[in-house]
């Protein structure tokens, strides 16, 4: 061991105040300074905060994006979704494959690359999709591979890693990496942006309690799909006592098939801010914190560009917009791979430096939240509504959408369809209408508001996207007539065990056992009391599974059941029972060791 | 001042709770068994086996994490729940490996005893087979993580009675595990057979060394009455 390690790392510990609740930056600074976080580190990380060993490691072990071992220097993170798979992601794999000589989850021998499969990286319109070093590039061909490579290869003026969060200098070396703009269709909410701060300054001639009463009147929801009303939410975060109240954005946007959020942070980040700021006025907060998906990593510069700009023009810091007691800044915390965290229990926990696993509820984080005080949890999209909202009015809001579902949202479509992209969508209108907008013809079907939510067929486009019929976050994944949907069901099941935070039983378990399940369906190796199995398996891990992700685990199965029982007919075992151990093949290891193969040929 | 009392009712039987009681504590208290695995009374509930799981005002939601309130409605009882539960201690038969009849623990195990009262016959899901190794580095305890249902509850003793942080969480979703504080292993702790943390292990995933078999078997607490029977001997009412 260096005394060296032991000093950078006091180091790293320090600068973020020795702060246990820091613990995300804490070893996110240590996997991009030495490649992992090893054993050692985690050692010293305790030492240097006068804790154990096992609490560090509880945080370090949960998220995807820190390496417990050493790995390539670079590292190579392919999507792997049913659109990235549908686009051509196998095809550019097998290219990084042949061109490096080892498989995914492999390093290569000079420890240059590290290849490795990823969840949905929020490019579903520009598949097939990686993040290289953190740096996002899109619509990759297998051609592409030898100039990314060669890039990469190119001498670093230093032994350093490759620098994380990376900056657009990172971004610039590497072939792929504009991503154009996901914006196809602006509706009122993202036409005609304001130049100015327009919202924030409408609030700020407000008392907190009027801007609360007009998102109210504005009957804004939550639009990361669970629609709670947001004007409610801020009040009682607002009543509720602590010595701080805070605003957390969610821009953890993991759900498969939604890019929405990543649209609004790169194009539209004041809007966000506005909204982040206009909240933390009707709550009384002074902090607000943006929680971004690691994923969007390569966000960071051009974020924190945007925040130094409004502390440089009086928009965050003392005194915003010259209202004296009003003192508010933002920070912004990046996570390491965890689609749990999405969750807003979860990500209040992430944000406290620990495992990304749900709270049990009451108490609600609008009582007791980050570090036990009231905070308002709202998605990216929810904020720049509110921004707007207070610009123009909460009469304009509500003469767009339906009676129940004030304004527009924004569709994110991807999959089999002409024009992928973000559609701002009225509510109230139907999955035809906007099948027919992105140019998709001859759908099979609409995987809507992602895995998480609904397999809906041909005979449900009538219905209408609002909270009253069909209520999404967004996500809205096209599947055209030639796709396998059990195989895709599989898919989803199967992104659910690797996301699932093991917590608590009926989820941990149950996600694998229903991804068995469906892996024996999709060989045709499942039987009909198997089908009824799966189905009673599928049920009990929504009805005993402590947060919204094992609640919607099974929906993947659950729903194309229901939607396609004919394909499931269609793949059933004629045979009235598949055992599943394979007696046969159980036994002739065994056999062989014995000297007994003769035995199994006889059987 | 008293605190504060009022009613609630589980399946149809009215109950008296405290403010502050969850429905779980409330249930126990009038003498009404809610099954549950990972509730240890002496520790801070963890909400991880969703065994206490009822509809509670028309929901789903766990007992031993839900504050009773007044004139709170409960099933309990029902083929619907008891099914469910049901399902979960399969799922955690399977996903560990729990041989009853030469186990240590056996009579003695919660898991054990709540297949027994559920009605679990033989788990019809796959088994998982995950052969973790034994660690039996420390003198007096040893561990063996394939019988651990990561409860939680070694965890919490540890930390908030014992105040030595001995155990953790390692790793997510499937292959999360029971971690303990040191490279070395339990022997490198600062355990203790005297710990709480080393008696309340609801399985045997945490055993005492030499001490196995001091009760023989049939003579241990569920081989002499089902799991459940001391609360449910506190009953007085009458069910309706």
């Amino acid at each position: 061991m260096s005394a060296d390690l032991r000093l950078e790392i006091q180091q790293i510990v320090v600068s973020f105040g020795s702060d246990k609740t820091r613990m995300m930056d804490i070893l996110i600074a240590v996997q991009h300074r030495y490649g992992e976080v090893s054993s050692r580190a985690i050692e010293l990380i305790a030492a240097a905060l006068h804790a154990h060993k096992v609490e560090i490691e509880e945080t370090a072990s949960f998220y995807a994006f820190f390496d417990r071992m050493p790995r390539g220097r670079n590292r190579i993170r392919l999507s792997k979704t049913p659109v990235s798979f549908m686009k051509g992601a196998q095809a550019v794999a097998q290219a990084f494959e042949t061109a490096l000589g080892v498989g995914f989850g492999e390093t290569t021998a000079d420890g240059l690359f590290t290849l490795q499969w990823t969840s949905d990286i929020g490019l579903a319109d520009q598949e097939p999709s990686a993040l290289v070093n953190g740096v996002a590039l899109s619509e990759l061909t297998p051609a592409d591979v030898p100039a990314i490579l060669a890039a990469l290869r190119t001498p670093a003026p230093s032994d350093a890693l490759p620098a994380y969060p990376p900056g657009r200098a990172e971004a610039a070396a590497l072939p792929k990496s504009s991503i154009r703009s996901s914006l196809v269709k602006a509706g009122p909410l993202l036409s005609n942006p304001p130049s100015g701060p327009a919202g924030l300054l409408a609030a700020l001639a407000l008392t907190p309690d009027a801007v609360i009463e007009q998102i109210t009147l504005s009957k804004l929801r939550g639009r990361g799909g669970a629609g709670f009303p947001t004007g409610m939410k801020w009040r009682l975060t607002r009543k509720s006592k602590g010595s701080e109240h805070y605003i957390a954005c969610n821009a953890d946007e993991g759900e498969p098939g939604t890019f929405k959020d990543r649209l609004l942070l790169t194009d539209f980040p004041d809007l966000v801010f506005d909204g982040m700021t206009i909240a933390g006025y009707a709550l009384g907060g002074r902090e607000g914190l943006l929680y971004l998906r690691g994923e969007y990593a390569y966000l960071w510069d051009s974020l924190q560009g945007a925040l130094s700009e409004r502390r440089r023009k009086g928009l965050l810091g003392p005194s915003i917009g010259g209202k004296s007691g009003f003192d508010f800044d933002i920070r912004i915390q990046l996570g390491a791979g965890a689609y749990i965290c999405g969750e807003e229990s979860s990500l209040l926990e992430s944000l406290e430096g620990k495992r990304g696993s749900p709270r049990d509820r009451p108490p609600f984080p609008t009582e007791r939240g980050y570090l036990g005080q009231p905070t308002a949890i709202d998605n990216v999209e929810t904020l720049v509504c509110a921004a707007r909202v207070l610009e123009k009015g909460a009469a304009w809001f509500t003469s767009l959408g339906t009676t129940s579902s004030s304004g527009t949202k924004l569709m994110c479509v991807s999959g089999d369809c002409a024009r992928p992209g973000v559609y701002e969508t009225p509510f109230g209108a139907t999955i035809n209408e906007l099948l027919d907008e992105v140019g998709a013809t001859d759908a099979q079907y609409v995987q809507f508001s992602g895995p998480s939510g609904q397999a809906v067929a041909p005979k449900d486009f009538g219905r209408r996207i609002a909270y009253e019929d069909l209520a999404t976050g967004g996500s809205t994944m096209i599947f055209g007539p030639q796709r396998d949907v059990l195989a895709t069901a599989l898919q989803f099941t199967e992104f659910f065990v690797d996301e699932s935070c093991g917590w608590c039983a009926p989820c941990r378990i149950g996600t694998t056992l229903l991804k068995q399940a469906m892996e024996k369906v999709v060989a045709g190796k499942a039987t009909l009391s198997d089908i009824a199995s799966t189905e009673a398996l599928a049920d009990t891990v929504v009805r005993m599974s402590r947060c919204g992700l094992g609640q919607s685990a099974p929906n993947p199965i659950l729903t194309t059941m229901k939607s396609f029982p004919e394909l499931y007919e269609a793949r059933l075992s004629k045979a009235a029972f598949e055992p599943v151990l394979a007696l046969e093949t159980a036994l002739r290891e065994a056999m062989e060791v014995q000297g007994r193969a003769s035995v199994v040929e006889a059987v | 001042m008293a605190p504060q009392t009022f009613s609630i009712t589980v399946d149809g039987i009215e109950i008296a709770a405290t403010a502050g009681q969850s429905v779980l504590e409330a249930a126990d208290s009038a003498g009404v068994y809610i099954p549950r695995l990972c509730r240890h009374p002496d520790l801070q509930p963890s909400g991880t086996c969703r065994i206490c799981t009822c509809t509670i005002n028309g929901r789903r939601s766990a007992a031993c994490v839900t504050p009773a309130a007044q004139g709170m409605v409960v099933e309990n009882n029902t083929p619907g729940l008891t099914a469910d539960r049901r399902a979960v201690i399969e799922m955690l038969f399977v996903e560990g490996n729990h041989p009853c009849p030469y186990c240590v623990a056996s009579g003695d195990c919660e898991l054990q005893a709540l297949g027994y009262r559920l009605g679990m016959v033989a788990p019809q899901q796959p088994y998982q087979w995950p052969g973790q190794p034994i660690d039996a580095t420390h003198p007096d305890i040893y561990l063996d993580r394939d019988r651990c249902i990561l409860c939680a509850r070694c965890i919490e003793a540890s930390r908030m009675e014992d105040g030595k942080s001995v155990f953790g969480f390692i790793g997510r979703g499937i292959a999360m595990q029971l971690n303990v504080d040191a490279e070395g292993g339990l022997g490198e702790t600062q355990m203790a057979a005297i710990d709480k943390a080393a008696r309340v292990c609801p399985v045997a995933c945490i055993v005492i060394k030499r001490e196995g078999y001091e009760i023989p078997n049939g003579a241990r607490r569920y081989d002499t009455a089902e799991i459940g029977a001391e609360i449910e001997a506190r009953f007085k009412g009458r069910t309706p």
